[in-house]
This record gives structure tokens, C-alpha cells and sequence, in this order.
């Protein structure tokens, strides 16, 4: 598990990076929550998101470090725990690898979209933006990003079940 | 996970970090966007608290060019890599 989350945080951080255009004018770039989460679990998920997070603050200015708090806890939140919640709930219930790709994809999506809701939520209560307006127009733009979210983690996940299918986790007693 | 799979899966992330982020899109991403729309893009320029010889994913020898991003991205990645590495084995040992 420890090289894994080493490679895993190095591939979250380089794929952030890569800015995809959504709509005109707009980009959108992986969050990696739900993928750390299916790879290592919501716990050690959580961690790898707070490693890139502060990496891309601290050496790269990039997030605000005032603002780290709440983007860690947005991304952890929504990708690893509420993500890793539905995911997990997704894989149970359909089952097998089309369970992990399904219960992957969905769970992707959904995290992209609630770490938006809590990002209009937090700058409402701070007074910075008025939320209504601020919600819709962050909830409109990240279901469209949730969309390539969910096709990129679904497609590492799917890479990963094919050639290494033991590194998807199961269970926290799982020795890797 | 053997050695031959960590150097695979670390080198598949420098090639994205060295190789694709350059060509990135330069939109602004939804968040960016949507603050520079409603007026409160302003408000996340507060000066700079910490200076960082990387800042904007940028290599000051190369300033803004695609060279420096993708020396800057490439830098990144192996650094956090390395602290992703470290502080797995710090948590695991704990427990």
C-alpha cells in the first residue's frame, strides 16, 4: 500500500494539471478523490488528496493557502468520504467488476458536484457571494465536469482491476 | 507492488505532468470562472503570504513557456511522489 499511495498521489497531482475545456470559455480538471478512495480507501484517500493539495499550495501558489482548509475538506469530504459512501454502496449492491466500474463512475460524478455545492455554500457564508446564484451556477458547471471525472477514474480504474486487480480495496484489513 | 509496476505507474504520471500539461486548456476552471462572472474573483488576490521559486506550475529560467510547465509539473510530480511515499510509511508504522 505505501508504493501505491506514492504513485497514486504523484498521478492525482500530474492529472490535475491537465485542464480538459468544458464548455466555452470554461476548463475543467481531475479532482481524484473517488479514485484515490477506491485504490486506497476513504482514510488513506483522504490523505493522498491533503498531499497534493498542500504540495500545489505551499510550492506552487496554486488554491490559496487561506483557503487550504476548506478545500481540503471539500475534496476529502465529498471524493473520500461521501464518495467512497456511495461507491461502496454502488459495488455492493450490483456486484463484481461491473459494480467497481459503475459504483466508480456514479460516485465520481456525484463527488465533482457536492465538492461545488459545499465551495458555493462556504463563500456564501462568507459573505463573498450570494448562494443561490453562486449554486446554480457551480452545481450547472461541475455536472459537466463530473462527467469527465467519472470517465477518467473509470477508466484507471478499470486499467488497474485488468492488470493488478488486487490493488482495488476491499477491505481495511486487506495486507498490500 | 514490485519495482517494475511503481517505476510504470510513476513514469505514466511524469509523461502526463511533462508531456500533456503543457498543452493544457488555458480556460479558467469552473470555479475560476463562475468567481470572475459574479465579481468576487478580486477577493482570492490577497498578496502573497508564501513565495515559491514554482509559482503557477512555472520554472522562472523558462518563465510562462511551455519548457517551464512542464519542468515545473515533472518537479511536482517526483516531489510528491516522494512525500506521498513518506508519509504513507510514517502512517502505516502506527498503526
Amino acid at each position: 500500500m505505501i508504493p501505491l499511495m506514492g504513485v497514486l498521489s504523484a498521478f492525482i497531482f500530474a492529472a490535475q494539471m491537465v485542464n480538459f475545456p468544458v464548455i466555452s470559455g470554461t476548463s475543467g480538471h481531475l479532482m481524484g478523490g473517488v479514485l484515490a478512495a477506491v485504490l486506497v480507501g476513504p482514510w488513506a484517500g483522504a490523505i493522498v488528496i491533503t498531499l497534493v493539495l498542500a504540495v500545489q499550495c505551499f510550492i506552487f501558489q496554486d488554491g490559496g493557502l487561506t483557503t487550504l482548509g476548506a478545500n481540503i475538506f471539500n475534496m476529502s469530504f465529498a471524493g473520500c468520504a461521501a464518495g467512497f459512501f456511495v461507491y461502496n454502496l454502488l459495488r455492493r449492491l450490483i456486484g463484481k467488476k461491473i459494480g467497481i466500474a459503475i459504483g466508480t463512475g456514479i460516485a465520481a460524478w456525484m463527488s465533482v458536484v457536492l465538492a461545488a455545492a459545499l465551495c458555493s455554500v462556504e463563500l456564501a457564508l462568507s459573505g463573498i457571494a450570494s448562494l443561490t446564484g453562486t449554486m446554480i451556477a457551480m452545481v450547472g458547471t461541475h455536472s459537466l465536469i463530473g462527467i469527465c471525472e467519472a470517465v477518467i477514474s473509470c477508466l484507471v480504474v478499470n486499467f488497474v482491476m485488468a492488470v493488478r486487480p488486487d490493488l482495488i480495496y476491499t477491505n481495511p484489513v486487506a495486507n498490500r | 507492488m514490485n519495482k517494475k509496476e511503481i517505476i510504470c505507474f510513476l513514469l505514466a504520471a511524469v509523461l502526463l505532468a511533462a508531456v500533456a500539461s503543457p498543452f493544457a486548456s488555458p480556460w479558467p476552471d469552473g470555479l475560476e470562472k463562475i468567481a470572475g462572472d459574479k465579481g468576487f474573483l478580486h477577493k482570492a488576490e490577497t498578496g502573497n503570504i508564501i513565495t515559491s521559486p514554482l509559482a503557477d506550475y512555472n520554472w522562472p529560467v523558462l518563465k510562462n513557456t511551455r519548457l517551464g510547465t512542464s519542468v515545473a509539473g515533472t518537479a511536482g510530480t517526483i516531489i510528491v511522489f516522494i512525500l506521498g511515499w513518506c508519509v504513507a510509511k510514517l502512517v502505516s508504522r502506527k498503526s
